[in-house]
């Protein structure tokens, strides 16, 4: 799998409906805290293992701007990227 | 229409409704009328027995150091009213400074006026936007606020996990700024210990300075009181330890040792250090007798070692859900937050005060009834304290 924008958001999703209480129709639009109803820690140790999937660290500082799904995939890519 | 300032607080409002709602009282509002030992106070008019205050030592009722309080404030007075960088240092803040320098065998001691803005000070000194800080996951508050000041980029670890630690280190070896991993010895929450000398071989094997946060664990373990650092032998190979004095030392206060020579360089650019006022001379005085205390009786530490032991052992008998690691915070971990409220009001009627804590200021959010024994509890004191959790777990159905 490549790790365009597009791929990295479908394993996020992939990944968040392993969990059964997360809705079943989310897609790379939907709002992680607003829609998924995930609390700052949730987010925090959901990209924790997001991370390690695509071995990259994602700095706290960068969480603040992420809203949706799609956000996040964007954020990994970059840092993906900057660390090649 | 502009938003009210309160406005985004709806949904905590709503938590905290409803948390009344099915509390008789505020969890986060209980009053100790007034102590009557170390290890029994007067809560809504009874004598209760204290299981949550972190006065592992007994000290914040030690003779020698209300004698000492009150006798500096007799001749000195009861403030400094200026910054350490002004008028906030007298002669007493050096002597504490040398004595704390002296007791972790270190070149240097700073001290703050809060274990909080120690902190906030050590880690805001050592590091800017340029940096990264590495903090382990369940981190106090004060080391998430004191990163949040500094401006560095935040990679968490997992919790007290050396390989995932050397991982997220590794991933960074390009970075051009400076790096700082810092770490707690005894975590407040949870009582779980760190494996520091692991810890200290990744920061050899990838050069990167280690800070570790002791305020649980000093004048608790080892066998100078010297935290979980001295027990496992790895103190030397720690750049910054930082600490309190409202645990063990039992008054108020926070400080960092250390033998790297440019403290004099972290006072000047360290903002909770100097722009708040130094601690009262009688506070300081209290805490040099109470250091005098904690360095010259072991005793102490042998019996809260011997006091944590029957606590954790008491629940595990009663089939409560505690941590594997012994120490003088026990944790009990209950499956929802109501039954949690219930547990926690029936102990306080029941005559036992601990900490409730709540998600999500707990890990794996689920409620803890939190616990800290002390070297004063008597044998006794926590066996009626272990029959009173037992009595309400069966009745809440949490244990068979």
């Amino acid at each position: 799998m490549t790790d365009s924008v597009a791929n990295i958001s479908q394993m996020i999703i992939q990944k968040l409906l392993e969990n059964p209480k997360v809705p079943r129709d989310i897609s790379g639009d939907s709002r992680i805290v607003e829609d998924l109803a995930f609390d700052s820690l949730a987010v925090m140790n959901f990209v924790m293992e997001i991370e390690d999937t695509l071995d990259v660290s994602v700095p706290l500082d960068k969480l603040a701007d992420i809203r949706t799904i799609n956000d996040l995939a964007g954020c990994l890519h970059s840092i993906k990227a900057e660390q090649a | 229409m502009s938003v009210g300032l309160f406005d985004k607080y709806a949904s905590l409002k709503a938590n905290y409704d409803s948390l009344m709602a099915s509390s008789p009282r505020n969890p986060f509002g209980v009053v100790i009328e007034r102590p009557l030992s170390a290890t029994v106070g007067i809560i809504e008019g009874r004598e209760t027995l204290l299981f949550g205050t972190n006065n592992y030592l007994g000290l914040s009722q030690s003779t020698d150091a209300r004698d000492a309080a009150i006798k500096t404030a007799q001749t000195m007075g009861v403030g400094t009213t200026g910054s350490r960088i002004a008028n906030g240092t007298f002669g007493l803040h050096a002597k504490l400074e040398e004595a704390l320098a002296k007791t972790f065998q270190r070149r240097h001691a700073m001290v703050f006026s809060t274990g909080y803005q120690a902190n906030l000070g050590t880690i805001s000194a050592l590091v800017n936007k340029d940096d990264i800080l590495f903090l382990d996951a369940d981190s106090h508050a004060s080391i998430y606020d004191g990163a949040r000041l500094s401006g560095a980029q935040v990679i968490r670890f997992r919790h007290n996990d050396p390989a995932d630690l050397e991982k997220r280190v590794a991933r960074t070896a390009n970075h051009k700024g400076a790096r700082l991993i810092v770490a707690e010895g005894i975590y407040s929450m949870t009582g779980n210990i760190a494996p520091l000398n692991e810890f200290v071989e990744i920061k050899k094997r990838h050069n990167v300075p280690l800070m570790v946060d002791e305020a649980h664990s000093f004048g608790v373990l080892g066998t100078n009181g010297r935290g979980v650092a001295e027990v496992q032998n790895c103190e030397k190979d720690i750049d910054f330890i930082v600490g309190t004095f409202s645990k063990s030392l039992g008054t108020v206060g926070g400080y960092c040792v250390t033998d790297h020579d440019e403290i004099d360089l972290m006072r000047l650019c360290s903002r909770p250090y100097m722009f708040t006022a130094s601690l009262p001379p009688e506070i300081i005085a209290a805490t040099l007798a109470a250091l005098d205390e904690l360095t010259g009786r072991p005793d102490l530490r042998q019996k809260l070692q011997d006091n944590a032991a029957r606590l954790h052992q008491g629940f595990k008998s009663v089939g409560l859900n505690t941590s594997n690691f012994i120490s003088p915070v026990i944790a009990v971990t209950l499956e929802n937050i109501p039954q949690a409220i219930t547990f926690w009001n029936a102990l306080l009627e029941a005559g036992v005060y601990v900490n409730l804590s709540l998600p999500p200021a707990t890990p794996d959010n689920r409620p803890l009834l939190r616990c800290s024994v002390m070297a004063a509890h008597s044998a006794e004191e926590i066996d009626r304290a272990v029959a009173a959790f037992g009595h309400i777990a069966k009745e809440l159905g949490v244990t068979a």
